[in-house]
Order: structure tokens, then sequence, then C-alpha cells
């Protein structure tokens, strides 16, 4: 990994982003036996480089939208933690206020306008965030991430051409982790160029190794300066696997949904592990700050653990509120 | 022709009947089409808010979807009047990722055929972001759609499909039947906050009404009662509030009192309003323009069954759409549509009862 060119501070930055999705991700993976979330959670251990190094690329006036494996996105986006774990103990104080449980993440201080959970659903979302903000006349771009799967859907080359046609500010971010639920990429589409899609409308594309942070961060930096110069959308795909099943905290390899030996492939490719052992060989971090680290995420997690725990459910008052 | 009944409750097949009226009466009123009226409403609404804007498949063209939107592009300008790609489902999208950053979109389609396609932005998406995200975020988007009918439109130019739309809660759905409401129900909508399926008739576009100049609201969930009446109590839906005021009059000739009502919106629906004429009349005939199966007329007689049983004389009759897609040929078309002519004996039968 080079990491010569970006400085330290950001370098820090983008570890703790990537330590504190997983420390957060486990955490659910640890008290999800509890049964005591009651929504489905899809985990993004794994995929945690793509979230860190493009949203340490945004604004906080930039909008943001997600899929239904959004946690990292909103955590990296800023979205306040106690707020997420309430959602996902469906507590009256949770950012969607116990009514969209894990799949359905908000934080509209920060341009997180609401995740889908409808696969491509929130792509056109994002380029109608980059044509508003056009129209008004704003700096505000729009960044969307999206598996592989929402490349299937029809509203993903839609969105495409549409964006193009109009030159609007937005980034489209694939996270291709190679499987749409358990069918694998291979099944679905003809051929194996995700990034190339942009191409038949004029916009430009780059295949980057998702699990590389620092990669991930130089080219989000790359594609975001053309988009906020207004040269129009641009699309990345990050190549890269999650690590437990589709939705909820179990491995899948087991029950023969993914073969082993690929999930320990890539096992080996972490992308914190990666970028810990490039930092701590720079010397920009020591082995006892990355524990001082974790032992600050550690006290935030528990703090946010305990703050969805004692915090209400909303009450039946609640249920009608909010249709209109 | 239409007797006591105040100005914008009323609505001409032309504007020769709206001058005759006026005449009769002594009276000066601005009557204009159904297609104005949506016009003038833009028009308005462009004028007041530099947010709004419209989208649609040839918004800006010579014709300008049946006249409501022409030339309007020449006034606001095509980044305001939006010509868009054949894209539903995604534009739709964009429309939506526009209304929750601070913009009020119109989208109209050409027919409401065509909305099926965006199923997914108006059901899962649309309807849906402002509960899911605990009113957090607010959708103000207005969907036009016109339900086409006639000339061998056949299966796929005539869908009248409220009922969908009805049935999903965060929708409202609205489906005008005069000049007056059509200009202040739109009005209500592109001002609200809250997506919209906007529904029009194509054979209503050339009524002609009283259609005050100024910029006016009709609130949603809010029905009329057009005509008042003892016997029986007749809720039309869209043109067929046209049909029923026709099945009225050849009624009250034959000395039967039918009180007419029109819900102008189905969700909000004005329950109470039915509610009350049925206890007044103790007979319910509902005429609408799409299926009887779980359509609007379904519903309207399981609410009153629900809730006003005991006033019921005779069964609720359905005035709707046999179950068959629509039919091309000119024969077919005849037998698909009921009229005044099915109202009429509908009623009839009910009074036997």
């Amino acid at each position: 990994m080079k990491t010569q060119k970006i400085p330290r501070k950001i370098l820090i930055s983008l570890f703790e982003t990537m330590l504190k999705i997983r420390m957060v991700e486990e955490k659910i993976i640890e008290l999800y036996p509890d049964q005591e979330m009651r929504c489905p959670a899809h985990l993004c251990i794994g995929q945690e480089a793509i979230a860190a190094g493009v949203c340490a690329n945004l604004k906080k006036t930039d909008y943001v939208f997600s899929n239904h494996r959004g946690h990292g996105h909103y955590i990296a986006n800023g979205g306040d933690l106690d707020e997420l774990m309430a959602e996902l103990y469906g507590r009256v104080t949770g950012c969607s206020k116990g009514k969209g449980g894990s799949m359905h993440l908000v934080d509209t201080k920060n341009g997180f306008m609401g995740s889908s959970a409808i696969v491509g659903g929130g792509i056109p979302i994002a380029v109608g965030a980059a044509m508003s903000s056009a129209m008004q006349k704003q700096k505000r771009i729009s960044v969307v991430f999206f598996g592989d799967g929402a490349v299937d859907e029809g509203t993903f080359s839609e969105s495409l051409n549409f964006a193009a046609l109009k030159k609007l500010p937005v980034f489209f971010v694939c996270e291709n982790n190679f499987y749409a639920t358990n069918s694998p990429v291979s099944a679905r589409q003809a051929l194996d160029n995700i990034y190339k899609r942009g191409l038949p409308y004029g916009i430009s594309g780059l295949r980057i190794d998702g699990n590389d942070v620092v990669k991930v961060f130089e080219a989000a930096m790359v594609a975001l300066k053309r988009v906020r110069n207004g040269k129009g959308p641009s699309l990345l795909e990050c190549m890269t696997y999650r690590w437990k099943a589709h939705v909820g905290p179990d491995c899948d390899f087991e029950t023969g949904c993914r073969p082993k030996y690929e999930l320990d492939k890539w096992l080996k490719k972490c992308p914190i592990e990666k970028f810990k052992n490039s930092l701590l060989k720079e010397g920009i971090l020591s082995v006892r700050d990355i524990e001082e680290m974790k032992g600050i995420l550690r006290k935030e997690i528990e703090k946010a653990v305990s703050f969805a725990k004692s915090s209400p459910f909303p009450k039946k008052e609640e249920l009608l509120k909010d249709v209109y | 022709m239409y007797i006591n009944c105040m100005p914008w409750t009323k609505s001409f097949p032309d504007r020769t009947e709206f001058e005759n009226d006026c005449k009769q009466r002594g009276e000066s009123l601005r009557g204009l089409t159904y297609r104005e009226a949506i016009r003038e409403a833009l028009t308005q609404v462009l004028e007041e808010d530099s947010n709004v804007f419209i989208m649609g498949e040839g918004v800006d063209d010579a014709g300008g979807v049946f006249g409501t939107t022409k030339d309007l592009h020449k006034r606001f300008g095509r980044s305001r009047v939006i010509d868009i790609p054949v894209a539903e489902n995604a534009m739709t999208g964009v429309a939506i990722g526009a209304a929750i950053t601070g913009m009020r979109p119109v989208f109209i389609h050409m027919r409401m055929d065509f909305l099926p396609m965006s199923m997914d932005q108006i059901v899962n998406h649309a309807a849906k972001w402002s509960y899911t995200f605990g009113g957090t975020v607010k959708i103000p988007l207005t969907i036009r759609s016109i339900i086409g009918r006639g000339w061998g439109s056949a299966s796929q130019h005539s869908q009248s499909l409220q009922a969908l739309f009805m049935h999903v809660p965060g929708l409202r759905v609205a489906m005008p039947s005069t000049p007056y409401d059509v200009k202040g129900l739109l009005i209500s909508s592109i001002k609200g906050n809250t997506p919209v399926i906007f529904i029009e008739h194509r054979w209503l576009y050339e009524h002609v009404g009283y259609v005050p100049e100024d910029m006016y609201t009709v609130p949603f969930g809010k029905g009329v009662v057009r005509r008042s009446g003892r016997d029986i109590t007749l809720v039309g839906i869209s043109y067929m509030m046209f049909e029923s005021l026709k099945a009225q009059e050849v009624l009250q000739k034959q000395g039967v009192s039918v009180e007419v009502i029109d819900l102008r919106t189905l969700t909000p629906l004005d329950e109470d309003l039915i509610l009350k004429s049925v206890k007044k009349t103790g007979r319910l005939i509902v005429a609408d323009t799409g299926w009887k199966n779980c359509g609007v007329a379904a519903e309207i007689a399981s609410r009153v069954s629900e809730k006003a049983f005991k006033y019921l004389k005779a069964p609720i009759v359905r005035i709707a759409l046999p179950e068959a897609p629509t039919p091309a040929s000119i024969a077919l078309e005849k037998e698909f549509y009921p009229d005044y002519n099915d109202i009429v004996a509908g009623v009839k039968g009910l009074m036997k009862g």
C-alpha cells in the first residue's frame, strides 16, 4: 500500500473508521442471538474500506444514499452510533424512530437521506438529489453505494443515462462482492465489466481493489474532483467480498451457499489487517496506539448499546404517525 | 340545465352549455375547460415557487400533454419544463430524489397505463419514505396521469388504476371531476408534502366550468354533494360523476330523488359525507371508472356496511368495469363501459328492493 501521499491524519482516520465499522458489526454478531435486535441485519464485514475511503472525501453537505447493507456507510459518513444502535433495537430514539430498522437508516443532518432495501432503488433517487442540487445552484454532490446485484436492475442503466444526459454531480459506487444474496455474478451478468457500463453513456469508470482503503480513497478523490467540477457523473467498481451470510450474523459456507476456499482466500485479504500492517510498518501507528483506539471505540459502542437498551420503545400512538 | 347549485359544483360538456347556463341566470362567470384549468394551476404554481418543476415525456412538445403543459417551456424554460427519457421507474426515483432535497416536482404521464412501470419507485419508495424514516424526510411529489377512453384505445391506453394506489398507505389519490376542482386540487397537491397520485380523465378535458382566476386550493379528504336528494345516495368517481349527474336528471323526471356525491379525492376518503348521506337515504350506488374487483366501489361498500349497516334498506350496487381488459372494437367498447343508463337501471333496481 502506498500511503506516502496521504496526510497522516487522514490515514489514521481511515483506519479508525474501518475499525469502528468492524467493531460495530462484531458487536451486532455478539448481541444478535439475544433476539433483542429484531430486524434483518445485513453485515458489511470485509467491505469496510469502501465506505471509509469514499466518505473520507465527502463534505457534510453532500448527499449519500445507501442500501440494505448500510451500517458501514452510515458510520463512515458520520452517523450517530447511539441512534444506529437504538434503531437496531427498535427504539423511538433510533435514527428512524424505530420504524426503519437496520435496512433503513437516515441521518439528514449529514446528507444521508435514507436507505432503500430494494436492490437498485436508491440509485435514481441519488441522481434526483444531484439534479435538485444543480437546479438550486448548490455545490452539493450526491454519492450512491450499491452492490453488483443493483447493476442487474433497470434503474441502474436508466440512472446512468439520465445522469450523463444532464451531466449531474453524482458518484456511482459499486461494491462488487460477487453475490446478489446467493446468486453469483457469473450467473447473472453476461460480461464481467461493471466499471465499463457507463461507457456507452460517456461515463468514465474504474475498477479497483475495494479492500485497499488507500486505493479507494485516492480513486474517490479523483472521481469526486471531476464530479465537483461539473464534469458529470463517475462510476467506481470496488472489488470486495462479504465475510458473513447475505443476512444475519452467521457465515454461509456451512450451508453450502458459497465455498469455504473462496471465503478463506478473501479472509487473507482483510482490508483492516492489510492497512494496519502498512501503518505499523511506516510508523504511523504503534500497536499501543491501535489498542488505545480500540479501547475508545469499545467504550463508544458499549455506550451506544446501553443507550439503545435503556431507550423506550415507540408508543402505540406512533403507529399511524408520519404515514403522510 | 343544472339548477339549485353553486357555480363551482357545476361542469358542462362544452362551452355553449356553460354560457347558456350563465345567461339564463344572468351571471357572468369565468369558464375554463378542465384542460385549461390544469394549465392555469401549473402556470401559477411555477410562477409562485421557483422550486416547482415539471417533468415528463413530451411536456414541452407541440401538443403539450393534451394542451395541459402547452408552451409552458416558453415561459419557464426547459430547465423547469423538462422532457425526459422514457424510463418511468428511474425517472420517478429522480423525482423522489429532487423532492427530498428541496424541490417540488410534478411528474406527468400521458397515460395512466405507464404508471405500472414506475410501481417500484411509487409503492416501495415514495409511499414509504416519510414513515420509514420516522417523518424526518418528506416527499412533495405530484404524479399526474390521464385515463384514456374510446377510439379503440384498447387494453394498454385506457386503464383506471386508482384502486391500486388507494391500497397503499403513504400515497394520496385525487380524482377531480370538474375544472374548479382540478385546479384547486392540483395546487393543493403541489404545495403539499406528500406524494400524490393525481388522476385525470381524458373525457373531462373539454368540460367547462367556473374557475376563478386566483390561486386557490381544494382540500384533500373533503367531498361535495353535487345534488341533494332523499331516496338514494349516488357516489360518482371522475368521469362517472358526469354520467351520475345525467342519471340524476333522468331519475328526477321519473320522481326519484338522488343525492349525488363527488368525493374528489379517494385517499383520504370523505367517509363521513357518504355515511351521513346513506343514513338519510338508506340506499347506495357507486359508479367508478375502474374495475369492480377490489375496486373503489368495493371499498366504499365495505365501509358503509361496516359503519351504517342498520340504515341500509337494500344491498349496495356497484357500477364498474367488467372483469376483462379494455377491448379495441367499438362494438365491444360499448358493452365494456357503463354509462348513465346503467346507473339509472341500477337505481331502479334498488328502489324496487
